[in-house]
């Protein structure tokens, strides 16, 4: 349903995009992760026919977004980073200009309008009150909302939660849940591995402008070698003996003595842990914190990588 | 894109704009208050001068075209916060006419033209001026006043496609206006002016509509100005006119060009 093909974008000296690859199947949620300036803005762009790349080729829904743009536009919804929602017109008003620009009557987007409020919960504020005056996850919403007015099969999400409460990413969550339940395309772009794991079906990790690696998130994880396992101990005292203990399992084992915490590699997962708490009370070692921990973001870039990734929820900068 | 989907869409747009020009009229004190600060000065600051009651006869058919074409300002100004606040790009991924957007600007902002004019004709009376003229006359007269709104804000557009930012928009949007409006016929005639100055002046769009109006209400110059003369002068509705349609022809479509290319990031 999207098919980008050896996208190049050169801004200046920054070779913002240098061949990105991406095929996106019909009725699926794709993710897009990648840190601050790793190109997924521009291929946003690119996408929704706002930006001409260099070389390469990007289809939507059947449509080149370089060569037939408004074949594109309307089979596409989108929404951005920065909700771009009219903050003099109310949620109502908002929503039923953008189904009129869709091309519908303007009963019909009222109707359309009335009924999105509704889904998105936005109905009781909607009607009298400006979008201006909205909170930040009532006006992502109501962008998310405009995605979706013409029933477009592909929608395109920029970077959706950033910048939200917690209340109101888990709002916007179970939006996009709901959208992908109902046989929509998705692309969306995200910095968290976590909003990734959460709501797509396959993850593509984006870096300096291409596309390193791409599968679920169970299997980047595991390229960034599986969890790990994390021990707090209760007394100093104790830490020779922990670490003999662990190691007598056969795991690696790293020690923060002034936290008390140590670390071991769990490649095997739960067993491991098992493992090392029976090799633990063996030697009567008392444990205050013990968890199995999975990869975070940091971690798969830096695998993937070899560069920690940039994990600040600053907007994203593309010159232009 | 076909002109059926631009009317359609700039009407749409047309009719968000006056919403939000609705909500927010504290922005429309200027388009009111500025015309009324230019009559009381030139006419009684300058006006004593430059012929005491013939002047003021005179001087309303230039403060129209002058105010007209300050008003581009606005256009340039809330298109450029279109630009800044990511709702173009918004509009630019909608499967609407590429021309709607800024179609629908330059025909909201007619309303703010509309209530200058009303403000000016108001003010007009007030301090003494008369319409002297068939109702046939007047009718057109408004009607050239409109088109040259309407005609000046696609140059406001067109600067707000290039300029980008809301800062640069605003100043660039006024810097161009004070040469133009005041290089002009408009509040005095183009020939008191000096050598090349007056060339300019005497082919100027400002000077066009100036006279134009002045004609069509029936405004004859105070006996001490020097009769304006030259082609210009002596068919000012018609080249006023020409003037009208040659701005929407060179602006809409390199204002349209940008807007296809613009982006905000």
């Amino acid at each position: 349903m999207i098919s980008i093909r050896g996208i190049r974008k050169r801004f200046g000296d920054h070779q913002a995009l240098d061949g990105v690859e991406l095929e996106v199947p019909a009725g699926t949620v794709q993710g897009l992760l990648g840190p601050n300036g790793a190109g997924k803005t521009t291929t946003v762009r690119v996408l929704t026919t706002l930006l001409v790349p260099d070389s390469g080729e990007a289809v939507v829904a059947g449509h080149s977004a370089i060569t037939d743009g408004h074949a594109v536009r309307r089979n596409l919804g989108v929404s951005g980073q920065y909700a771009a929602v009219d903050e003099k017109l109310t949620g109502f008003e908002n929503l039923t200009m953008v189904g009129e620009l869709y091309g519908m009557r303007r009963r019909e987007a009222k109707a359309r309008a009335r009924e999105l409020l509704r889904d998105f919960r936005l109905d009781d504020v909607a009607d009298g009150k400006r979008a201006g005056a909205y909170s930040g996850g009532m006006r992502r919403r109501l962008d998310l909302a405009g995605a979706i007015v013409a029933r477009p099969p592909v929608v395109i999400l920029d970077e959706p939660t950033t910048g939200l409460d917690p209340r109101g990413r888990r709002d916007t969550w179970d939006a996009i849940e709901s959208l992908a339940s109902g046989g929509t395309t998705v692309l969306l772009t995200t910095q968290y591995l976590e909003e990734a794991d959460q709501l797509a079906d396959s993850i593509a990790v984006i870096d300096a402008g291409r596309i390193i690696a791409e599968g679920t998130a169970s299997q980047l994880k595991a390229q960034a070698g599986g969890g790990r396992i994390d021990i707090v101990l209760g007394a100093d005292a104790d830490l020779d003996d922990a670490r003999v203990a662990i190691r007598s399992v056969g795991h690696d084992v790293h020690i923060d003595e002034r936290s008390r915490r140590l670390t071991s590699p769990a490649h095997d997962g739960e067993d491991a842990l098992l493992a090392v708490l029976q090799a633990l009370r063996g030697a009567r070692v008392p444990v205050a914190e013990a968890a199995l921990r999975q990869p975070t973001l940091d971690e798969v870039f830096l695998q993937l990588t070899g560069a920690p990734a940039e994990t600040e929820p600053a907007l994203e900068e593309v010159p232009a | 894109m076909s002109l059926v989907g631009a009317l359609r869409d700039g009407g749409i747009v047309a009719r968000r704009n006056i919403t939000g020009v609705r909500r927010t009229p504290g922005a429309l004190v200027t388009g009111v208050a500025q015309p009324i600060i230019f009559v009381l000065i030139l006419a009684f600051v300058f006006g004593g001068a430059l012929g005491g009651d013939d002047y003021r006869q005179f001087l309303i058919g230039g403060i129209l075209a002058q105010t007209l074409t300050f008003n581009s300002s606005f256009t340039a100004v809330y298109l450029a916060k279109d630009l800044q606040t990511g709702l173009i790009d918004r509009f630019r991924a909608l499967p609407m006419s590429r021309v709607g957007v800024i179609l629908g600007r330059t025909t909201s902002d007619l309303l703010t033209s509309v209530i200058s004019i009303v403000v000016i004709i108001a003010c007009g009376l007030l301090i003494g001026w008369r319409i002297d003229a068939g109702i046939g006359q007047v009718v057109v007269t408004f009607l050239l006043l409109l088109l040259y709104a309407f005609a000046i804000s696609w140059i406001g557009a067109f600067i707000a496609m290039t300029a980008r930012s809301v800062e640069v928009a605003q100043s660039l949007g006024l810097l161009w206006l004070f040469p133009v409006c005041f290089i002009s016929g408009a509040f005095v005639s183009a020939d008191m002016l000096p050598g090349p100055l007056r060339a300019i002046a005497e082919w100027n769009p400002v000077t066009a509509v100036a006279t134009a109006v002045r004609q069509g209400f029936g405004n004859a110059p105070p006996s001490g100005f020097a009769a304006a003369g030259g082609w210009p002068a002596e068919n000012a509705l018609l080249y006023a006119t020409l003037c009208c349609v040659a701005i929407i022809a060179i602006f809409a479509p390199i204002a349209v060009a940008q807007y296809r290319r613009i982006s905000k990031r």
